[in-house]
């Protein structure tokens, strides 16, 4: 599991500043999963604990637990891939309400 | 070693010598045989290098800037169309301050289809962070590969060395080929501090925030300013080891003349060949050649043409709805509380129209015939 304390890094000059472009520390304080209008749910009774999903997340957001599946929500954007994906069809893609 | 050899392969020795490790290029007329006698160079292991063969300048660009990115000194040359479809990538190299070193020759941006020279394709590029030089001379040319990877390595920013289409492209000129011992002496191991490595991994280029991408601009402006003293510090250290000079300008006769032509390019050394026309004729003349565009050398400039009586910019090129780009920088350098002269701004050569002794005698003749400019844009050679 990833580390989700981490802090944003703000540097307060540009004296601090690498030169180039490039991230300094985890970016696992932006919690993306605010983006999402559609999400993952997992139909257990019916999973093969194939593995599929957590292969093809591109987050990756699909994390198994004790041979299960299992969606971290913080970080799904709600692509739908691990839905399209899924061999036994047990991912279903829920609107997401306020 | 002295050789005989175009213009485009000067770009070429100039890249093997430099020791660049990684090429990835897409061939246009009239670069082809830029990178055609590189990718032999590494068939035959005489560089021992990476040919990258991409689908489009867009891919070539991109594989260039990974390549920098992981530390690997990186060359690769395109000509007008091919430039403008790397125009994205070009912002990636500087933005991300990735060294590339890229040969551009200069054609006329199509339509009307053209191979033949004019300076629009690279000028358009004027915006993108990229240090340009303009050569004169095939041996400039090999000579300004070296220099270029050497600045911009200290600077991280990228540089073009821009040659005219045909007029040098293809032109075969006598090249002493610098040693490659010397050139090692003078170029060393292209070793940056922050690199793409699996052993200490970063993204590159990613999301900047309000927070952080001001000050980034910032330090490229920055570091940019600092290219003028040390493309000059460069050139004496280049001059001291090969004895050729690599200096921002390359005045000629300027110091006691009246009218001093501003050129770049082959029109450059045309150029001088009418200064000594006119001088046996009575006409003090001079010429500025610019070698360097970006970071443009104003306080070089000022300092040549300020005790000229009048200064004629010739560009082959054009700012659509302004004028010819580097008469409106030599205004730009001379504007100020100091008196100045008169500047004329002429424009010729466009599409690889000849730009003669002739044109630099009409332009002569129309300066000294005017007390200062009645228009902007002065029209050499066009069939009206």
């Amino acid at each position: 599991m990833r580390d989700k304390n981490a802090k944003k890094v703000v540097f307060h000059s540009e004296r601090e500043m690498p030169t180039m472009i490039i991230s300094v520390g985890s970016q696992t304080y932006n919690k993306t999963g605010a983006w999402r209008n559609i999400r993952p749910v997992i139909e257990l009774d019916k999973c093969l604990k194939c593995g599929i999903c957590w292969k093809f997340c591109p987050e990756p957001s699909i994390v198994i637990q004790d041979e299960w599946p299992v969606v971290d929500y913080d970080y799904c954007k709600g692509c739908g891939i691990c839905a399209e994906e899924c061999p036994a069809k047990c991912i279903v893609m829920v609107a997401e309400e306020k | 070693m002295k050789k005989v050899i175009m213009g485009n392969h000067a770009l070429s020795y100039g890249a093997l010598l430099a020791r660049a490790q990684v090429i990835a290029a897409y061939p246009i007329t009239p670069q082809t045989q830029v990178v055609e006698l590189l990718s032999e160079m590494c068939a035959d292991k005489i560089l021992d290098a990476m040919f990258i063969k991409v689908e489009s300048e867009h891919s070539a660009m991109a594989a260039c800037i990974g390549a920098s990115a992981a530390g690997a000194r990186t060359f690769t040359a395109t000509s007008a169309q091919g430039l403008a479809l790397m125009h994205e990538m070009l912002h990636w190299a500087s933005g991300g301050r990735h060294p590339v070193v890229m040969g551009n020759i200069n054609r006329a941006m199509a339509p009307g289809w053209s191979i033949w020279t004019d300076q629009n394709d690279s000028l358009s590029q004027r915006d993108t962070g990229w240090m340009q030089y303009y050569c004169s001379s095939n041996q400039e040319v090999v000579d300004t590969v070296i220099q270029a990877f050497k600045v911009s390595e200290q600077l991280l920013i990228p540089g073009l060395v821009v040659l005219d289409a045909f007029a040098l492209s293809h032109t075969y000129e006598v090249v002493d080929i610098p040693d490659q011992a010397l050139v090692d002496k003078f170029l060393p191991p292209f070793q940056p501090e922050i690199r793409l490595t699996p052993s200490d991994p970063h993204a590159f280029g990613g999301l900047t925030s309000p927070d952080h991408y001001f000050e980034l601009r910032y330090k490229l402006e920055r570091d940019m300013e600092k290219a003028p003293a040390l493309i000059e510090e460069t050139g004496r250290e280049f001059k001291k080891i090969f004895g050729r000079s690599l200096d921002l300008v390359d005045p000629y006769l300027c110091d006691d003349a009246e009218l001093i032509f501003v050129t770049s390019g082959t029109a450059g050394y045309t150029a001088r060949v009418a200064v000594d026309e006119l001088r046996k004729e009575g006409l003090k003349a001079g010429n500025l050649r610019m070698r360097v565009f970006r970071p443009f050398p104003f306080a070089r400039v000022r300092e040549v043409v300020a005790k000229a009586k009048k200064v004629a910019v010739l560009d082959r090129n054009i700012s659509y709805g302004a004028h010819g780009i580097f008469y409106q920088e030599v205004k730009s350098a001379l504007y100020g509380p100091q008196p100045s002269p008169p500047v004329f701004g002429f424009i010729a050569g466009l599409g690889g129209r000849d730009i003669t002794v002739d044109s630099f005698r009409e332009i002569s003749s129309y300066t000294l015939a005017r007390a200062k400019p009645e228009e902007d844009i002065v029209w050499i050679g066009v069939k009206r």
